[in-house]
């Protein structure tokens, strides 16, 4: 890899010649590992141990639901039931693999956000962060899927909901929404693609994931202050870091299982607790629930989504409504080249922080009228929320960059870290 | 002071507002009565003789109309159950009659039967019904409701049983009865018992109030049926993880301590 120069893998013995020779995978493994990482990280550089761990637990439990799941409308229900009550473990499996989706994206949204603090996202890292929202994108969709195979009221009509929205589109919309169901309406066509796609997305992420790693192995982890390492030799950039293993790795495993404590605190004691609980009332096409909410996870985007609620021009509210939840997207993706500061990380632009604090509130609000009947205030807020949300990346962050009098980052991460961590005078 | 901001405010996002989709919406006069049950919080149990007296609750009362399709008749024997030895089982299932494929007829229920589907069809399955009804995620969707107090779907049960008001009304043919608990304050289900219908042979109390809060409790057991077998895995992973993670913390401080340049 190239990048922070560092030992690389030397073999020594004969069989470990004749393996690197042919194939150089313990390299790979080793020069993985032993990547040169900035040694002021603070907690918030954990987030991507834990979102990886969510990955694989999410497949192992998933594969072996699978093994007792059945994806048609008439039994999928009952099959669900069948795991809750009669397959060993079962009942923790399924759990499990609930609570880890909503892990999976408490921990992504924080990763999302520590970027976007931090400006982790600017120049040379935009590849990182374009495959970091492909990720998300993918999760999104995985977890949309995931939430229909149980066939409850709230998989049908969020089904329901989710694919109407590209029935909005005008002109091909109904075509592409009948292409996505299988058919005029959520029936077992759908239920059985969802199911297949709901598989196959997060082995596709597994694939994002690695190129992500691969990105930012490649320039190497941004960290607090911005500052890049210092990398005209070994030497030097021995000064700045400390390899990944193994002080990396048993930070994060620190943190990781100081994590899961709470984790299993919802698995074990509240485990239907961020779920809905309609979802245990088998799907009925003749029966509406009163308020269709999607997972808490989706319901800032949600609100985005419902916040539009007048047509513009030859526009209707709903397909408005879908192009900002898509452009909300959209807008976070672009932000390396809407965010025109020249120094990257939050800490020393002041009139930043302000901005970046109420996007987050803006965030939480928005999620929050996400999870609320569109009534009363509900929806102003929501709009108010949306703008907000826009705002920020295509207007505050673009003017930010001119106007803004910034701090001045320490020279090197060296200096950085000393400030903390005093060398001893003797 | 930005920094623990955020994170004070990510957490309450996680832990808070996380619980707003579960709001299943629900009547805005819809009361439901935080009764105090033996399985709430980490540490609760569900009592044995009062799921016992809950079946016997729901075998003369509820069976009449509605059924228990996803229980069966074995798990009446499960530990974390109503615990009832196998003969009892047996003979409590051969009271009901089930359709055999095989056969082509109806035999008697065996222990590894289910229980029969509702026998109206306008009366829910109450399998589920605990679980599904657990919704009232109030006040503002913040979910301090099942958070904090601890409610779920069981206080919705006892309330729907005890919050008969005694008022009817005639709707498009329809009766419909008045009921503080229900969304919308009118239920189309009669109040289904009277004070002493049914005899407890424990010698347990049977008022209206007294077998709402047993038969509650059997249905949170039905919708929960390895509830204490996941808050026994719960504590275990609690304990183990806490353990493992001071004896992580202790690592990672000895390890980082020459590179803060701080005495291990």
């Amino acid at each position: 890899m190239a990048g922070i120069p560092h030992d690389h893998y030397e073999p020594k013995t004969g069989i470990e010649k004749w393996l690197h020779t042919r194939l150089p995978i313990v390299g790979l493994v080793y020069d993985t590992l032993m990547i040169p990482t900035p040694k002021n990280l603070n907690w918030m550089w954990i987030w991507g141990i834990v979102l990886a761990f969510c990955l694989v637990l999410q497949i192992i439990t998933g594969i072996v639901l699978a093994m007792h799941y059945t994806p048609h409308v008439s039994m999928a229900f009952d099959s669900v039931e069948h795991i809750m009550r009669d397959v060993n473990g079962g009942w923790a499996l399924r759990y499990i693999h609930g609570n880890g989706a909503s892990l999976f994206f408490f921990a992504v949204y924080i990763h999302i956000f520590r970027g976007l603090y931090y400006g982790s996202y600017k120049a040379p890292r935009e590849i990182t962060w374009i495959i970091g929202m492909l990720i998300y994108l993918a999760m999104m969709a995985t977890g949309f899927l995931g939430y229909v195979l149980p066939w409850g009221q709230m998989s049908f009509w969020g089904a329901t909901v989710i694919t109407g929205l590209f029935g909005a589109i005008p002109g091909i919309g109904p075509v592409i929404q009948e292409w996505l169901l299988g058919g005029p309406a959520v029936d077992n066509a759908t239920l059985n693609r969802f199911f297949s796609l709901h598989y196959l997305i997060p082995f596709v992420i597994v694939g994002l994931v690695a190129v992500h790693i691969w990105a930012f192995h490649t320039t190497g982890n941004s960290n607090p202050t911005g500052v890049e390492v210092r990398r005209k030799s070994k030497a030097e950039a021995n000064k700045d870091t400390v390899p990944f293993w193994p002080y990396f790795v048993v930070k994060d495993l620190f943190a990781l299982v100081l994590i899961l404590v709470i984790f299993f605190m919802f698995v074990g004691f509240m485990p239907n607790y961020l779920g809905h609980p309609d979802n245990y009332i088998p799907a009925n096409p003749l029966v509406t629930p009163a308020h269709i909410v999607p997972e808490w996870y989706y319901l800032p985007f949600y609100a985005i989504l419902r916040a539009i609620t007048f047509d513009v021009l030859f526009l209707d509210a709903k397909f408005l409504g879908v192009l900002m939840m898509f452009g909300s997207i959209a807008v976070m993706a672009l932000v390396p080249w809407l965010d025109t500061s020249p120094v990257r990380s939050g800490r020393f632009r002041p009139a930043f922080k302000w901005f970046f604090l109420i996007l987050v509130i803006d965030f939480i609000v928005l999620m929050w009228c996400g999870s609320r009947p569109a009534e009363g205030l509900v929806p102003l807020v929501s709009l108010l929320g949306a703008i907000y949300w826009f705002g920020y990346f295509l207007v505050i962050l673009p003017v930010l960059g001119f106007v803004e009098k910034t701090n001045t980052p320490p020279e090197t991460i060296e200096a950085d870290f000393d400030a903390h961590y005093p060398p001893k005078k003797d | 002071m930005i920094k623990k901001t955020l994170l004070t405010a990510f957490v309450a996002f996680g832990l808070g507002l996380g619980g707003t989709a579960a709001y299943a919406g629900g009547g805005g006069d819809q009361h439901v009565e935080d009764y105090a049950f033996s399985f709430e919080g980490p540490f609760g149990t569900f009592d044995k003789n009062q799921l016992q007296r809950g079946l016997k609750v729901y075998t003369e009362v509820c069976a009449g109309c509605h059924g228990l399709r996803h229980v069966a008749f074995r798990t009446l024997g499960d530990e974390g159950g109503p615990q009832f030895p196998a003969d009892q089982v047996k003979a409590y299932a051969a009271e009901f009659e089930v359709y055999d494929a095989e056969l082509d007829d109806t035999r008697a229920a065996k222990p590894s039967d289910k229980f029969p589907g509702s026998a109206m069809e306008t009366a829910p399955d109450l399998s589920l019904m605990a679980k599904a009804r657990a919704g009232f995620h109030g006040p503002y969707g913040l979910g301090i409701n099942q958070m904090i107090k601890g409610m779920g779907g069981a206080e919705y049960v006892a309330s729907i049983l005890t919050g008969y008001t005694g008022h009817e009304k005639e709707q498009a043919g329809t009766t419909f009865y008045e009921n503080t608990a229900f969304p919308g304050g009118w239920i189309s289900m009669p109040p289904p018992m009277e004070d002493e219908q049914v005899d407890f042979d424990d010698g347990h109390k049977n008022t209206v109030h007294h077998m709402s809060l047993d038969v509650a409790a059997f249905l949170m057991w039905t919708a929960e049926p390895k509830m204490m077998a996941r808050k026994h895995l719960g504590l275990l992973a609690v304990l183990f993880l806490s353990f493992f993670t001071v004896l992580l913390y202790l690592t990672n401080k000895k390890l980082w301590a020459p590179i803060k340049r701080k005495d291990a």
